[in-house]
């Protein structure tokens, strides 16, 4: 990806770091709201549809502000909505994680458990640093973050803790998405340089804040810790699953085929 | 006169314009109502950040959203542009303030008040309380005072409110969510 104009006193090298940085935010925020915006009329309850769909407007709102400061820092002129709607496949750098279908209720509440408290333990840190845009996105986001956590561990609790057999159901979604984690924290020069730079933490450092706190969740809703095993994904470096493209499929139809069309 | 009087007196006429201007803007925006809570206005809820006359004689008003992904964020910025455009400030320019953050702790005691005649119990001072944020205080019941209510739903109809029931009286009822 190319960065035409270097801004605020970085280097070209520093500005297109930064730019795929946010985008790694961003496009979590924006494919998981999009996710969770697919259970809107479809919900096991109606306070349940008004809960999701309060946290995919949530994360839409993350997007926005992490998309806009992208098309700033790229500095070509493109929009939050180009961003988000003009891009192919490969450009996407959400983690793997966010695309993975909703399943039924229960696999959805446990990837948003994973997810908030990634989220949680990187926007804490983060509000701290040094990019004062970064900062005060991330300062602006994790009041909304804790919220969700509150909700989705809330029902994980009820689930796990249930009956048998909503024990077993998000147990065993716990064991399929258990794998995607690794992608969170897998640490790699664009990580790294980020964290010298001090624009994010370090995600060794958000990695064990996740796992205590994931790992006490866990133990109260009486679920089995799944075993690390290694694994590679890259979607943060743009490779995917097969269930992105139907996603971007679904959400970018109405500009690609009505390209320039506004409310 | 002197030259250096004439000038304090001309400087201070345009400091009086200036905060002229200013309270026009402020007494504007004091009658722009929350699109999706009517009782109260973007003043009441704390949303209006500053009201500034810069140098270049354009006034700056600094506006926050409550939530990042609050629908009703552009329709308070397109109401608040227009009820400024009415108001004889001259140029003005409506920026979005994002930190610090919005705070349900900047409700002033006005609107809070507005809230509770209107059916909405306000929230909780202050956010930073943890018992606030984990929802274990009892939130008071809006028309019988009973503290005997639960919660039904960590969300309700917009992204700021969550629903609750008061079991003494049986109405159910919104919180605006402590954050």
């Amino acid at each position: 990806m190319s960065v035409a104009v270097a801004n605020a006193g970085r280097t070209d090298a520093e500005a297109r770091d930064l730019f795929c940085f946010v985008l790694r935010l961003g496009d979590l925020s924006l494919v998981l709201g999009q996710r969770l915006g697919e259970w809107v009329g479809h919900s096991p309850a109606l306070e349940e549809d008004l809960g999701l769909a309060n946290i995919a407007l949530d994360m839409i709102g993350q997007a926005r502000l992490l998309l806009s400061y992208a098309g700033e820092i790229e500095g070509r002129g493109r929009a939050e909505d180009d961003i988000a709607f003009l891009r192919e496949h490969g450009e996407y750098l959400n983690p793997i994680l966010v695309e993975m279908p909703n399943g039924d209720f229960g696999q959805t509440i446990v990837r948003q458990v994973l997810i908030d408290a990634f989220q949680l333990e990187m926007f804490e840190r983060m509000a701290a640093s040094a990019d004062q845009r970064l900062a005060a996105i991330a300062a602006k986001s994790v009041k909304e973050v804790r919220y969700h956590l509150r909700y989705s561990s809330g029902w994980l609790l009820r689930l796990g803790d249930g009956t048998a057999e909503s024990h077993a159901r998000v147990q065993s979604a716990l064991e399929n998405l258990w794998s995607y984690t690794v992608e969170l924290f897998a640490e790699d020069d664009l990580d790294k340089a980020m964290a010298d730079r001090g624009v994010a933490p370090r995600l060794s450092e958000v990695q064990a804040a996740w796992s205590q706190r994931i790992g006490e969740i866990l133990a109260e809703a009486t679920l089995d810790r799944p075993k690390d095993r290694p694994h590679s994904w890259h979607g943060k470096r743009g490779q995917h699953s097969e269930h992105l493209g139907y996603i971007l499929t679904e959400m970018q139809h109405l500009q690609r085929t009505y390209p320039g069309a506004r409310w | 006169m002197n030259a250096a009087l004439l000038e304090n007196d001309a400087s201070m006429a345009a400091n009086a314009r200036a905060a002229q201007r200013v309270a026009r803007a402020w007494a504007a925006l004091a009658l722009v109502e929350d699109p999706e809570i009517p009782a109260v206005s973007v003043v009441d809820l704390g949303l209006i950040r500053c009201v500034t006359a810069r140098p270049d004689g354009v006034l700056e008003v600094g506006l926050s959203p409550t939530y990042v992904g609050c629908p009703a964020t552009e329709v308070i910025r397109h109401f608040v542009t227009e009820s400024l455009s009415a108001a004889d400030i001259g140029s003005f320019v409506v920026t979005s303030v994002l930190s610090p953050a919005w705070s349900s702790d900047w409700i002033s005691a006005e609107g809070r008040r507005k809230l509770l005649l209107y059916g909405i119990v306000p929230p909780e001072h202050s956010s930073t309380m943890r018992d606030g944020l984990r929802g274990d205080r009892p939130v008071g019941c809006p028309r019988c005072h009973s503290t005997d209510t639960e919660r039904t739903s960590e969300f309700g109809s917009t992204p700021c409110k969550a629903l609750h029931r008061c079991r003494a009286c049986l109405e159910p009822f919104e919180y605006f969510k402590c954050i």
